[in-house]
């Protein structure tokens, strides 16, 4: 069993049209990394300098990493983690 | 017809043509509208759209559609109230109410940001819309979703005020209670909007719709007779708005219906969800998620999109930010209606209670020409003063029974 990683359409395009993908367990942003290994250009795109870009949230298990520690939250085999772009609503 | 050029991502300036897409592929940025503003300029006076109906659509330029609208034709175009009376009592010179709780169809600005949402959707050829929403929003897409035939689903979370929830099925959408709260609502709908290929307002019709929210900044400029004011204050929950206020004062200073601007901007938050005013008052532009509590579930997103643009937009104006107790929102909601005849909803509440502050805190000029932004009606959420008013006086239907309780009154 591995870590699954819902993958959002803007970035389907480097996963080969995949919406899922499989990644190791251990901290966020070396999951992030290990998956760039696989899918070239993903790290750029999510992270900058080993740091979360601005726009970008990460929920594991449906829970804000930043309610956690940020990308050096810890992901087991597992869990499920969400890459969602931000969302506009409410004023 | 048509002055926009493309879409812009705002962090990295990468282009993209107009497309149902709302991020940026290379760094998530938000997509902004690029329009034509050299073009808007040789054709936009202010006779042009004084000449025009009194709908939001008197701007038509400056929103971000191809083809003649096909929603919201009624929307927008709400009273800009004089308040003397809330004005003495708070001790200002002159201030404002942008009363958007009467606007066209269902009471809150986001009849604005739909029309634009809605008009556009049918541009690219979408048969179903959908949102995710705090309320205001659901109500909106149900009512022009209906108006407009198109099949809706409407996303809220379930711990929604009551009498929103029954505003929202009366148009019959698809409503789809979600058992968590705004950010979890919105979290699963970016997964059901990767899906299924369904206008969703606020995801990928999203730099259209917020367009929208400029119309507000238009008219409290042409209702000021072609001036901008020199306070703003602006609820936030994602952000957007209080942004787009201050894109549409730039616009038209930039096309050249006002020589002057020099607003300073303010946000108003709930106490008990306030990242942004947070970020003001610490002066960073890192935007620290929370967990919402407060009354007011119109602005209870913790995880603010806009957030850092707000911020920014603050810090460049001079403005500044309060945060407020649901105590004192709901002191505010009565204040309006007590001195104006303005029942607000909750929002309505924080932006009066913030501004309140913000003025005793010397941030806004007791002399400033202030507006303040009034985003939705206070029939929405009538349970949040449940308890909190005056009682009626029951009699018997006699005259006697009657000028008994009257001696009571006038006493």
């Amino acid at each position: 069993m591995a870590v699954k990683v819902k993958i959002p359409v803007p970035l389907q395009r480097l996963t080969q049209g995949k919406e899922e993908v499989e990644g190791n367990a251990g901290t966020i942003i070396s999951l992030i990394n290990s998956l760039d290994q696989k899918y070239p250009g993903l790290g750029e795109r999510v992270s900058e300098g080993g740091k979360l870009r601005r726009f970008v949230n990460i929920y594991v298990n449906e829970e804000d990493v930043r309610f956690m520690k940020n990308e050096e939250t810890e992901v087991k085999d597992g869990d499920e983690v969400s890459i969602v772009p931000a969302i506009a609503g409410g004023c | 017809m048509g002055y926009v050029k493309g879409l812009k991502c705002r962090e990295c300036a990468r282009e993209y043509p107009v497309d149902p897409i709302y991020v940026c592929e290379f760094c998530f940025g938000p997509l902004e509208v690029v329009y034509d503003l050299d073009g808007i300029k040789k054709i936009m006076t202010r006779e042009l759209i004084e000449s025009r109906q009194h709908t939001l659509w008197r701007y038509i330029e400056l929103l971000p559609i191809d083809k003649d609208p096909t929603s919201g034709l009624n929307s927008g175009f709400t009273p800009l109230v004089k308040a003397d009376n809330l004005a003495k009592h708070i001790g200002m010179r002159e201030l404002y109410i942008k009363d958007d709780t009467v606007t066209h169809p269902t009471l809150s600005f986001k009849d604005r940001v739909v029309a634009i949402a809605l008009s556009k959707a049918k541009e690219f050829g979408f048969d179903t819309v959908a949102c995710a929403s705090t309320g205001n929003l659901a109500h909106a897409v149900s009512a022009h979703g209906a108006a407009g035939g198109f099949k809706r689903f409407i996303f809220i979370p379930a711990s929604l005020e009551k009498s929103k929830i029954i505003a929202s099925l009366a148009y019959e959408p698809n409503l789809i209670a979600v058992d968590g709260n705004y950010d979890d609502v919105n979290r699963l709908c970016s997964e059901v909007a990767n899906k299924y290929n369904w206008a969703f307002v606020n995801i990928n019709i999203r730099p259209f719709y917020a367009e929208g929210s400029k119309t507000q900044g238009y008219e409290i400029v042409e209702q000021l007779g072609w001036k901008a004011p020199d306070a703003v204050v602006v609820p936030c929950a994602s952000g957007s708005l209080l942004t787009k206020i201050w894109k549409s004062f730039k616009e038209l200073k930039e096309i050249g219906l006002i020589d002057d601007l020099h607003t300073k901007v303010f946000s108003a938050q709930a106490t008990g969800c306030s990242p942004i005013v947070r970020a003001i008052k610490d002066d960073v532009d890192v935007i620290k998620p929370v967990k919402p509590d407060t009354i007011a579930k119109s602005l209870a997103i913790g995880n603010p999109a806009d957030g850092y643009y707000a911020t920014k937009v603050i810090q460049e104006t001079g403005g500044f930010g309060a945060d407020v107790s649901d105590e004192e929102i709901i002191s505010a909601i009565k204040l309006m209606a007590k001195t104006e005849g303005i029942f607000a909803e909750t929002a309505g509440g924080v932006t009066l209670a913030s501004a309140i502050k913000l003025v005793e805190s010397g941030h806004i000029d007791r002399d400033a020409v202030t507006v303040l932004c009034i985003t939705g009606n206070g029939l929405k959420t009538r349970e949040a003063i449940v308890g909190h008013t005056v009682e009626p006086y029951h009699i018997d239907p006699n005259l006697k029974s009657f000028e008994a309780t009257l001696k009571k009154i006038i006493k």
